[in-house]
């Protein structure tokens, strides 16, 4: 069996696995990221969305072996636990979570949630191509995820919302 | 589902991909981007007996000028095509074509090479390929040789390839100065493969058309070029006359399909309305 090396939410992991293990299998079954789910067998659904050396993929299109040297980044990965966030006003919002998390729940921007960890890590990748993206380029960038329950609209808001607080933490960063 | 067993090579060169293949015999199969294969190997639909991943063969990546001609690398990706500075100069219609394609997930892994090969009627690639008089440049244990588009695309799914056959890139004549290009893709929701569509190029001289091509997706079981509409256009004056009547060639020599996504008529209907479109967008 082949051994792979991957990086995954800033672990070091090596592994022998089955040529054929789906990385999505890989992370959720050996690995207890269960993170992100499995949607479709046609990698239509973009559920299983991960970012692969920063860019997004379709964990369910991807083989565990391909991935090695690789460094993965799982919805897991975001967010700094236990870390300092600016205060929610909802209530359960976790301390530490990562913008486009606090948005999306801000935004009501879920229903059931199965799409949630494939459209936030989407939303991602489109943010590090494009910070400030109008309505438009946000439907076409999340034009591969599919949410059966929220109509779309309120994910849009959300990632709208989730860019502009973070290009003003960026700001921070940078203007001491 | 979980893809039935496999062995797994991964060479780090076009050489040592070509012997895999070759040793590997008719049972095996390239790995390029996987965005066709693995679903297909998901839903059991194939179930090959060697995967051989050229995800490592990093000459392959490469977009190169020759001159008056680009070669594009067959594991070129989707995303990279779109954003490369050589093909948005001189091949603008295969970056623009190459945007329509899926999504950005599946643009990341895709690539060129994999979906020519995969010869997918409904594929937006090969209908460029065809616009564009491309050459494919093919490697096999047993030499190399060069195929022309209008002979690649052999039918449903099919190239013009032998199984021990490795693509390893595609040759494009420049476009030139004067060319207006565009790809109109008519599809019903966000991501989704055309019902049909037009690969157009159009070259004006003031207020005549000069020259074009024109290639349609998803028209037949491949992928058809539209030398009656090219025809019809040259040394015509630039207007939407010409390019409405132009368009009325369309569907010479087409064999559209009948499925759930419209009927043949229909398509037939589309590939006219959708071809004066696209020469009117070409020349705007
Ligand atoms: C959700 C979704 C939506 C899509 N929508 C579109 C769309 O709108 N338009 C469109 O055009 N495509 C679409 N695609 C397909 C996409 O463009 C794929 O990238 C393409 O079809 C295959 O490229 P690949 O690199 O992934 O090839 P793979 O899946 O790796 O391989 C495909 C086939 O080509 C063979 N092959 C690959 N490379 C070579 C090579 N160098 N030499 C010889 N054989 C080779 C393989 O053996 C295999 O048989 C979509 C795919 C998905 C998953
Ligand atoms: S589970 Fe991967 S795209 Fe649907
Ligand atoms: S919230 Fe249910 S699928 Fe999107």
């Amino acid at each position: 069996m082949p051994r792979v090396r991957v990086e995954v939410d800033g672990a070091t992991y090596e592994d022998d696995v089955e040529p054929r293990l789906l990385l999505v299998h890989y992370l959720r079954e050996r690995l207890g990221k269960v993170g992100t789910p499995v949607g479709c067998d046609t990698s239509n659904c973009g559920a299983c969305t991960v970012l692969l050396d920063g860019m997004s993929v379709k964990s369910c299109s991807v083989l565990t072996v391909q991935a090695d040297g690789c460094d993965v980044t799982t919805i897991e990965g975001l967010g700094s636990p236990g870390g300092q966030s600016p205060p929610a006003t909802g209530r359960s919002v976790p301390a530490g979570s990562h913008p486009l998390q606090r948005a999306f729940h801000e935004e009501h921007a879920l229903q059931c949630g199965y799409c949630t960890p494939g459209m936030i890590m989407a939303s991602l990748d489109l943010l590090r191509e494009n910070p400030d993206p109008s309505e438009e380029e946000v439907r076409a960038g999340l034009e591969g995820n599919l949410c059966r329950c929220t109509g779309y609209q309120n994910i849009v808001r959300a990632v709208r919302r989730a860019a502009r607080e973070m290009r003003e933490l960026a700001e921070r960063v940078v203007t001491p | 589902m979980i893809p039935a067993t496999f062995d797994y090579t991964r060479p780090a060169s076009v050489d040592d991909a070509v012997r895999a293949l070759s040793d590997a015999g008719e049972d095996a199969k390239l790995l390029a981007g996987g965005q066709s294969l693995m679903p297909l190997l998901r839903l059991r639909l194939a179930f090959p007996d060697a995967l051989i991943d050229l995800g490592r063969v990093d000459a392959l990546r490469e977009i190169r000028d020759e001159g008056d001609t680009l070669l594009v690398g067959a594991m070129a990706t989707h995303h990279q095509v779109i954003r490369d500075p050589l093909v948005r100069a001189h091949l603008p219609l295969l970056a623009r074509a190459a945007e329509t394609v899926a999504d950005p997930a599946v643009r990341h892994r895709g690539t060129f090479g994999g979906s020519l090969v995969h010869a997918d009627p409904a594929g937006d690639l090969p209908a460029v390929a065809l616009a564009l008089d491309a050459v494919f440049l093919v490697r096999s244990v047993r030499g190399e040789r060069e195929i022309r588009a209008s002979e690649f695309f052999v039918d449903w799914m099919t190239s013009a390839m032998e199984p021990d056959e490795l693509l390893v890139g595609v040759r494009m004549p420049k476009l030139g100065s004067g060319w207006g290009v565009h790809y109109e893709k008519f599809h019903r929701t966000a991501q989704a493969w055309a019902i049909v569509g037009v690969a157009c190029a159009v070259r004006r001289d003031g207020d005549v058309v000069e020259d074009a091509r024109v290639a349609l997706t998803n028209m037949g079981p491949v992928p058809v070029r539209a030398g009656g509409v090219e025809n019809a256009v040259r040394g015509r004056p630039v207007s939407e006359g010409t390019f409405r009547s132009a368009a009325e060639h369309a569907t010479e020599g087409t064999e559209p399909p009948s499925d759930l996504h419209g009927s043949a008529e229909y398509r037939s209907h589309l590939a006219t309305v959708l071809t004066a479109r696209a020469l009117t967008a070409c020349t705007a």
